[in-house]
């Protein structure tokens, strides 16, 4: 376990020595900032709009940076050469791969934490700074676990441009993946139907993770809701690591 | 039991385009004892690299096998107990050389509390203790190769597999290399390399294996593959008039005042020696030039041995042979 933190460390060490993350947070830092102009022309109430976008702004750049980290996390230990000596140290390819991804979550939490700070000193100022919405970015969390899966998955065997188009299709699908128990209904049982019910169970069901609109209208969620949602996305990312440490077994490093 | 033993690993890669595919390997057996250093030889594209990365386990054979002390590669208590440097390594730039070496050692599983000491004295024996705080990417391509060669042996493997160790480093780097690979084998370690430098091999190997063609055309013992292969002798004498010698010789010429006879033969030796004393001369020098590992090389290459040596441009021409 400790090699495969040792990875993980490492991994966050030098995510947080590449300019690109300070890059991607100060943006995502100043779009949650400018909600406070933008809800300054929209009609409607103001403490809801700058809510509203600024978790929009968390999920989205939560979500940009697990892409983009996420698909270079492999390939560029493969095309830099670098895991010619990891691997041939007694260290197991499961081992790397887990502690490749528990470094980019661990990368993602941290940059999390800081948008969700900066999010928190916005409300502060506007007198808005409810406890309820942090349930809507612990599950922002998880939808990264999955997202950072997915990527991870996609970039054991493929290139990163690959990766990115493959986990951006597999993000806006799990989005919208509700919409396939709808088409389901209006479907007479048979082949039509049988394959709804397929995508809808191998798609990541991403859509479970967004309670934004919610609790932004302070509508209570579920407990059992959240819950499942929670158990949902760490069993679909688990499911996903589990794949991508079986891709990675079996490959040759020419 | 070997340390290592590769049997009859074949490989073959996809060319590009996917058109076809390029035999790499066609059936490779190769054994590394205890204690021994065994020099692996080849030109350009013979198969080299790929030999040793199948052995470390970089790459799957696709038929044979690799067993690394008696175990297959693919268990970690094996490679626990190997250090392997690529061609041209390329580490975490952004990391210091010290906290480089941690971050190996940590994989090696060395406990927290030696791997500060055990780090420091790997930077110690490749020369970069005043160095050890800056990020690699100042390094220099020898420094590096050095920081490359600390990690393979921070685990004080019992093999080490080194691929072009000494391709990029200066004189001064090529001796510290070299020195640092014998003081393994005095140790009791293991080292298989991969080298263009014959010069290397010849100082360093106990063994040598020249691939060509994806196959081990030959293997053996340097001493055994050269000692007893003299290709000529050659004698220097004074006081000789050249053409009153009756030896049956390659070819005598005069350097200044002295006469160069090179002989063919070990017989022939004793018969120089005894018309020298006949004519009253002085035989003043006698060296036999054995074949070296470059004429092996290029032999097993199927390239002709090189003239060793050859008569100076300022000397009288050669002789006109005699008969004798």
């Amino acid at each position: 376990m400790d090699k495969t933190l040792a990875i993980a460390a490492n991994t966050f060490r030098e995510a947080i020595r590449d300019r690109v993350l300070y890059l991607l947070l100060g943006f995502a830092l100043l779009m949650i900032g400018s909600s406070i102009f933008l809800s300054l022309l929209t009609v409607g109430s103001r403490e809801k709009i700058i809510i509203d976008l600024g978790l929009s702004a968390i999920s989205l750049f939560g979500v940009l940076s697990a892409i983009f980290l996420g698909v270079s996390l492999v390939f560029k230990e493969i095309d830099k050469r670098t895991i010619y000596t990891i691997v041939t140290k007694p260290v197991g390819r499961a081992q790397f791969i887990l502690g490749k991804y528990l470094g980019l979550v661990l990368t993602l939490s941290v940059n999390l934490v800081v948008m969700t700070l900066g999010f928190y000193a916005l409300l502060l100022y506007e007198g808005a700074a409810h406890a309820r919405l942090l349930p809507a970015i612990g599950l922002t969390l998880l939808e990264l676990l999955v997202v950072t899966a997915l990527a991870l998955l996609f970039s054991s065997f493929s290139t990163p441009i690959l990766s990115a188009l493959f986990t951006l299709g597999a993000y806006l699908a799990g989005q919208l993946s509700w919409s396939l128990r709808l088409l389901q209904d209006r479907l007479d049982p048979g082949i039509g139907r049988a394959v709804c019910e397929f995508f809808y169970w191998v798609l990541p069901n991403l859509w479970r993770f967004n309670i934004r609109a919610e609790v932004t209208h302070a509508v209570p969620v579920p407990l059992a809701e959240v819950g499942l949602a929670v158990v949902y996305g760490l069993a679909y990312a688990a499911l996903l690591v589990f794949i991508a440490c079986l891709s990675f077994e079996r490959r040759d490093f020419t | 039991m070997a340390v290592l033993e590769i049997s009859g690993i074949t490989k073959s890669f996809t060319s590009h385009l996917s058109m076809g595919r390029t035999q790499v390997l066609r059936g490779v057996d190769l054994k590394v004892e205890a204690g021994e250093v065994l020099g692996l030889l080849g030109a350009n594209g013979a198969g080299k690299t790929t030999t040793l990365k199948t052995a470390v386990g970089l790459l799957r054979p696709e038929q044979g096998s690799v067993r690394l002390f008696g175990m297959p590669i693919t268990d970690v208590r094996a490679r626990a107990r190997m250090g392997f440097l690529p061609e041209n390594p390329y580490f975490y730039d952004y990391l210091s050389g010290r906290e480089f070496l941690d971050f190996y050692a940590r994989l090696c599983g060395i406990a927290p509390s030696r791997r500060a000491a055990r780090v420091a004295e790997m930077l110690a024996r490749v020369g970069l203790e005043d160095r050890a705080d800056r990020p690699l990417r100042k390094f220099s391509k020898g420094m590096v190769q050095r920081v490359g060669l600390a990690q393979a042996l921070i685990n004080e493997p019992d093999l080490i597999i080194l691929d072009e160790p000494m391709s990029g480093l200066d004189p001064i780097g090529r001796r510290e290399f070299r020195d640092i690979i014998l003081e393994l084998r005095r140790n009791g370690k293991a080292v298989l390399f991969s080298s263009h430098i014959l010069a290397d091999a010849e100082a360093l190997c106990d063994r040598v294996a020249i691939l060509r063609g994806g196959k081990v055309a030959a293997c053996g013992r340097l001493d055994s593959m050269l000692s007893d292969r003299v290709r000529f002798w050659e004698a220097t004498l004074s006081r000789v008039d050249p053409a009153s010698l009756n030896v049956p010789h390659e070819k005598i010429w005069q350097r200044g005042e002295q006469v160069v006879v090179r002989l063919q033969e070990a017989e022939q030796v004793d018969t120089l020696i005894e018309e020298v004393r006949r004519l009253g001369g002085t035989l003043r020098s006698l060296v036999p030039h054995r074949r070296t590992l470059e004429d092996l090389f290029l032999g097993e290459l199927g390239y002709e041995a090189p003239e060793e040596t050859k008569a100076p441009a300022a000397e009288k021409p050669p002789i006109p042979k005699s008969r004798g």
